[in-house]
């Protein structure tokens, strides 16, 4: 079997081959992990506590499912799954983009025996992983700031580690095409922002129109947080199975495709 | 073909080829990049790789590694493993250094080999024994905790190397391993080299220093537009190829001697190149008595070398990378 799969839609060949490069990102974040921290738990907690509390005041309350819940809930509950979106999404992107292209860390890692479709999944779910240790500080400051003492969280915190796989998957087939920095804009201003505004974070889904909604409801970033919402308001979600299959879906699918696109880069 | 067929072929009472090429093709459309290639590497050879640019050297060597799909042909190694298809399993018995630093900017010396041996499955403690013994060779031993952006080019091309080492390979592959280094860096690493082949590996390299594959190679071979045109010792070729002496000629007027009959009759061949007049010859006594005459001329009288066969074999034009 070549390092770089010539058939460029066969199935991914996966091994533990990942683990050595998964550890490698993480030896580089140990070292940068603070500014990192920072920078990946300040922006979101500043528009949680500037709408939150801000705009919340003038919102009151929403009803959700026959429930009326504070806005600060609302949006805590949505933006964390924005936030493990965009945690990925920046990993996966710019992150990876740099190693793949810039460093050009992944060939020096194929002059060692490890596949390209290893190298893709480590970067996969290294991206995951980001994402999983942002949402995990966050939610520990929602904790603190007592928006949700739900004992149901625990089980948030997985399926935001699912949402982290599926948003690096998509960001992946990006960081398949792009011949720079500059190309990543397309993607956060086509896909991610409209998305981000369809997915019922800052206000319910039903506020659409019956046309647009019909396709907000099938969006990951909408699966995401049908699926967290409920969980913050101490209540189990209703269609976890199709919210959860939206999730499987979209991560396998987006990750076959930024594999093909991969081999294809790196294939000459 | 069967295994047994080829070892026999390849192995009249003598090594085994660590690696052996066989009629390797590469198309890219209608461009044939790589066409119908065979060599073998011996173990304990040097085999070098020369030709201009677009002479098809990086892309046989990543037919080599495994890291570009052949159009044809057969890569083997060691013991009849195949290339793509055995890619991981020769690969963990390579070392490889590519054209281009893919050292990890954000780690010290030490943490690229530890970070690049769990790469081959290698458990930290093996990892932690080789390093300080690496760092040696590279001559990089007080260079432990520096990062990359804190060495010289010469410096960041040895830790390459000694991360090429770290699974202990018995065959390296090198592309072009000196380009851009120092007169002083290029010497230290051909003597690291020299070092490597003494203690019994075998390097396949690249190169477009002539001077660094008539001292580091035991063999050569060298291509022009996808094709091995000539293969051997450096001093055979040489001595199969050209006349044993060169005598340069320059300066005003110099140019028209190639028109010259009387020295034309001396040479073996001449050739000209800008403004400087090339006689190969047997015999340079008589050239240099009859260049006499244009006392306004200077000369320059030398053995000829490897520089000479490769610009007769591929010709003096410019071959810009397009």
């Amino acid at each position: 079997m070549s390092q770089i799969q010539n058939n460029l839609w066969a199935a991914p060949h996966l091994s533990m081959r990942w683990w050595p490069v998964f550890r490698r990102n993480w030896l580089v974040w140990k070292k940068l992990a603070i500014p990192s921290l920072v920078g990946n738990i300040a922006e979101p907690l500043m528009w949680l506590v500037a709408f939150g509390y801000g705009l919340g005041a003038l919102v009151g309350q929403i009803e959700l499912g026959g429930e009326k819940v504070p806005y600060i809930l609302f949006l805590a509950s949505g933006s964390i799954c924005m936030s493990a979106m965009n945690a990925a999404t920046f990993e996966a992107l710019y992150s990876a983009f740099s190693r793949m292209h810039v460093q050009k860390t992944w060939d020096g890692i194929m002059n060692a025996p490890v596949r390209l479709d290893d190298v893709v999944l480590a970067e996969m779910l290294w991206a995951a992983f980001k994402s999983l240790f942002t949402v995990t500080a966050i939610l520990g400051v929602m904790l603190a700031l007592g928006i949700s003492h739900s004992a149901k969280l625990l089980v948030a915190w997985p399926v935001l580690l699912g949402v982290g796989i599926t948003f690096s998957c998509m960001a992946l087939i990006f960081n398949a095409l792009a011949k720079g920095y500059d190309f990543f804009t397309y993607y956060f201003t086509l896909f991610l922002t409209p998305m981000m505004f369809l997915s019922g974070i800052f206000f319910p889904r039903d506020q659409l129109p019956p046309i647009v909604r019909a396709v907000a409801d099938w969006l990951p970033l909408s699966a995401a947080v049908e699926l967290v919402r409920p969980l913050f308001m101490d209540r189990w979600p209703e269609h976890a199975l199709r919210h959860g299959l939206v999730l499987v879906v979209c991560s396998v699918l987006s990750f076959w495709v930024a594999l093909a696109l991969t081999r294809k880069r790196f294939r000459s | 073909m069967s295994t047994g067929g080829w070892l026999r072929r390849h192995n009249p009472g003598m090594n085994i080829p660590l690696l052996s090429v066989d009629h390797l093709v590469k198309r890219y459309g209608d461009t044939t990049v790589v066409n119908d290639l065979s060599f073998h590497i011996e173990p304990g050879e040097c085999l070098g790789v020369i030709g201009p640019n677009g002479a098809g050297k990086t892309t046989t060597l990543r037919m080599c590694l495994g890291l570009s799909e052949p159009g044809g042909g057969t890569i083997r190694y060691f013991d009849g493993l195949q290339m793509p298809q055995d890619a991981l399993t020769i690969k963990a018995r390579l070392g490889v250094v590519a054209q281009m630093d893919t050292l990890d900017p954000d780690f010290t010396a030490e943490e690229n080999l530890l970070v690049f041996g769990r790469y081959f499955g290698l458990p930290d403690a093996t990892i932690r024994e080789r390093i300080p013994k690496l760092l040696e060779f590279a001559a990089l031993s007080h260079k432990g905790k520096a990062k990359p952006g804190e060495l010289s080019g010469g410096m960041k091309r040895r830790l390459s190397l000694a991360r090429a080492l770290i699974n202990h390979p018995q065959l390296l592959m090198l592309d072009e391993p000196t380009t851009g280094l120092d007169p002083q860096a290029r010497h230290l690493m051909w003597e690291r080299l020299q070092v490597l082949l003494q203690e019994g590996k075998s390097i396949l390299l690249t190169t477009h220093f002539m001077d660094e594959a008539e001292r580091l190679c035991s063999r050569l071979l060298v291509l022009d537009q996808g094709r091995k045109i000539a293969e051997g010792k450096p001093r055979d070729l040489i001595a199969q190829h050209l006349e044993p002496e060169v005598v340069e000629v320059f300066g005003l007027g110099a140019v028209a001697l190639a028109q010259d009959a009387g020295l034309k009759a001396l040479a073996g061949r001449v050739e000209v190149s800008g403004e400087t007049v090339f006689f190969y010859t047997h015999d340079s006594r008589a050239l240099l008595n009859a260049l006499q005459a244009w006392p306004a001329l200077r000369t320059l009288h030398r053995p000829s070398n490897l520089e000479d066969l490769f610009l007769k074999l591929t010709g003096r034009q410019i071959r810009e990378e397009g």
